[in-house]
């Protein structure tokens, strides 16, 4: 139990009469990356004020480390970015990590910081007038002070430019090199999908999925799409295949996992008739709609 | 322990920063340099020097103003914070919320302080200059600034409880108004219909004074008016003082904020952002 950076052991959480995280079960292990994925009002961000014991738990228990939250060792352990993150305009982005040095009882080097997120340029203007991508990096700045044992980001790439997103990737690696277990809540699909380790997916406050990509895949058995262009006669090419003719020179064909090498050698043994095939596994939006939608039953 | 003073010295460069400090300094120094000039002119028929008649009047001033100017600032302090989504993070680190409400209180109040010290101070230092004044109406003016800062405190703690309780700040903001309104206007008036309609009957003996001297700005007003007999001579109010023990006032000043700041935290950790 204790070599998990996180547990999240069958959490239930109420508002009003909805229950809005409906037994919750999810841990990461140290320097994991693990994706949180949903729609709004899925119960992401209520999930991770939980963790930060900001709210309060009708059910289940969560840890950091062995710690509780909102205990002052969990709010040592813990980092948080919220979603579009803001600050006192007055404030200069210096002085608004000073403070968060400060109160987490950092000595972290602020200019240094503030230089790795890219803002060394706007370290002594006021943040009001920041753009939201800079206010955005500003908060991912206080996320590195310290050495979290965990890391909650609420959507961190929203308002980001796509190189700040790299930048953004390039700092989770970063922190989960160095023992980090780091939650990302997104809706940013493709870039989560290469970037982490693992990927849970919730719906109406229940947690639907968690395992890495490729189980996943597994799982839910979506097929793998071929298209085949032919190099002279698609239609006949589409009858012998069995796939729907999708433009003048091209046939695409859905395979499950376990028949894809057939397919594949029924299409290598169509000699010149073939002149390409391109193979696509199911992406993770694929996944993502077939968890995050499929009817509960 | 460190940690509330590093709320105090960002929540100072704030009110120094948006000009806070200064425009409520402004204020001060104005009014009271107005109220100086044009209070004078009864001191020789009073037979009291400048600053008393000075520091009386500046004591009305005070009723209204510090309860103001306290709300002005505290309003902002915790739905503020939720309306920019700030307080979700600054509530993840380490500092607890009793610490975080303490850190914002005591920068409000040494801003508040400051504006009161220069505000009656040059208004005290013009009325000494022109009209002369005594040991006991240099006490006066110390004692209307010690009890205009204790009033303030009081409202500050207010203006923080309705923060917390309120649905963002344009609400806090609302309510604060409606607060200053009830404890520094209505009640009075209310006070004085019961004692119209008493006549001098029991209410009006024993029981009105205690009524009274539960409101911190009635307690304000009394306890600057009990203390000398020259200001209460020029406010032409001495009856009500005269009807409490000597520590009523004082006790209510006193008291008020450590219950508003209390209540305010309570209401403070209820709040989820």
């Amino acid at each position: 139990m204790t070599d998990k950076a996180l547990t999240i052991d069958h959490v239930c959480k109420d508002r009003g009469k909805t229950r809005v995280l409906d037994d919750v079960t999810l841990s990461l292990t140290p320097g994991q990356r693990v994706a949180l994925l949903g729609h709004n009002g899925a119960g992401k961000s209520t999930l991770i004020k939980s963790i930060l014991g900001l709210i309060p738990i009708e059910g289940g228990a969560i840890r950091i480390g062995t710690a509780t939250p909102g205990s002052a060792q969990a709010r040592r352990d813990t980092a948080y970015l919220p979603e579009a993150v803001s600050f006192h305009p007055a404030l200069t982005g210096r002085e608004q990590l000073a403070l968060f040095a400060q109160l987490s009882g950092s000595n972290a080097n602020v200019p240094g910081l503030l230089d790795r997120v890219g803002l060394s340029d706007a370290l002594d203007r006021r943040i009001g007038t920041y753009s939201k991508g800079m206010r955005q990096r500003l908060g991912l700045a206080q996320v590195l002070l310290g050495q979290p044992k965990v890391a909650l980001l609420d959507e961190p790439t929203s308002g980001l430019d796509p190189i700040s997103r790299q930048d953004l990737y390039a700092i989770i690696d970063e922190l989960a090199a160095q023992g980090t277990a780091v939650l990302i809540a997104s809706h940013a699909l493709t870039e989560v999908e290469a970037r982490t380790d693992r990927i849970a997916i919730m719906r109406k406050g229940q947690m639907v999925a968690d395992d890495t990509l490729n189980n996943l895949s597994a799982l839910a058995g979506l097929p793998i799409r071929l298209r085949v262009r032919a190099s002279d006669n698609a239609d006949a090419l589409a009858a012998e295949l069995g796939g729907n003719r999708i433009n003048g020179a091209s046939v695409e064909l859905l395979c499950s996992p376990e028949d894809k090498m057939e397919a594949l050698r029924r299409i290598a043994g169509m000699g010149d008739a073939v002149a390409d095939v391109e193979m696509t596994p199911p992406k993770l939006e694929d996944l993502y709609r077939h968890y995050a939608q499929e009817d509960l039953q | 322990m460190t940690r509330f003073l590093a709320i105090t010295r960002t929540e100072m460069l704030i009110l120094r920063r948006n000009r806070w400090l200064l425009v409520a300094t402004l204020i001060m120094v104005l009014f009271a340099l107005a109220l100086t000039f044009a209070g004078s002119a009864p001191t020789g028929t009073l037979g009291v020097d400048m600053l008393t008649v000075s520091v009386a009047s500046m004591t009305t001033l005070s009723v209204y103003l510090a309860p103001l100017l306290a709300l002005m600032i505290a309003f902002d302090a915790i739905a503020g914070d939720v309306d920019r989504g700030s307080l979700s993070l600054l509530l993840s680190y380490p500092a607890g919320r009793g610490e975080i409400l303490l850190g914002k209180f005591t920068a409000h109040l040494a801003a508040l302080a400051f504006a009161m010290t220069i505000g009656f101070g040059t208004a005290g230092a013009v009325a000494v200059w022109f009209g002369g004044a005594g040991p006991e109406s240099l006490m006066a003016l110390v004692r209307l600034i010690l009890t205009s800062v204790l009033l303030g405190a009081v409202f500050l703690a207010l203006g923080y409880l309705l923060s917390a309780l309120a649905r963002g700040a344009t609400a806090a903001a609302g309510l604060s108004a409606g607060l200053w309104l009830i404890f520094v206007v209505l009640y009075d008036l209310g006070l004085l219909g019961a004692v119209v309609m008493d006549e001098g009957g029991t209410f009006t003996q024993s029981v009105f004074p205690w009524v009274m001297v539960a409101n911190p700005a009635d307690a304000f007003r009394l306890w600057n008016i009990a203390a000398t007999e020259g200001v209460a001579m020029a406010s032409g109010m001495t009856g009500a003082a005269q009807a409490l023990p000597v520590w009523a006032a004082p006790a209510s000043l006193l008291i008020w904020p450590v219950l508003g700041f209390l209540l305010a935290r309570a209401a403070f950790r209820r709040v989820e952002p």
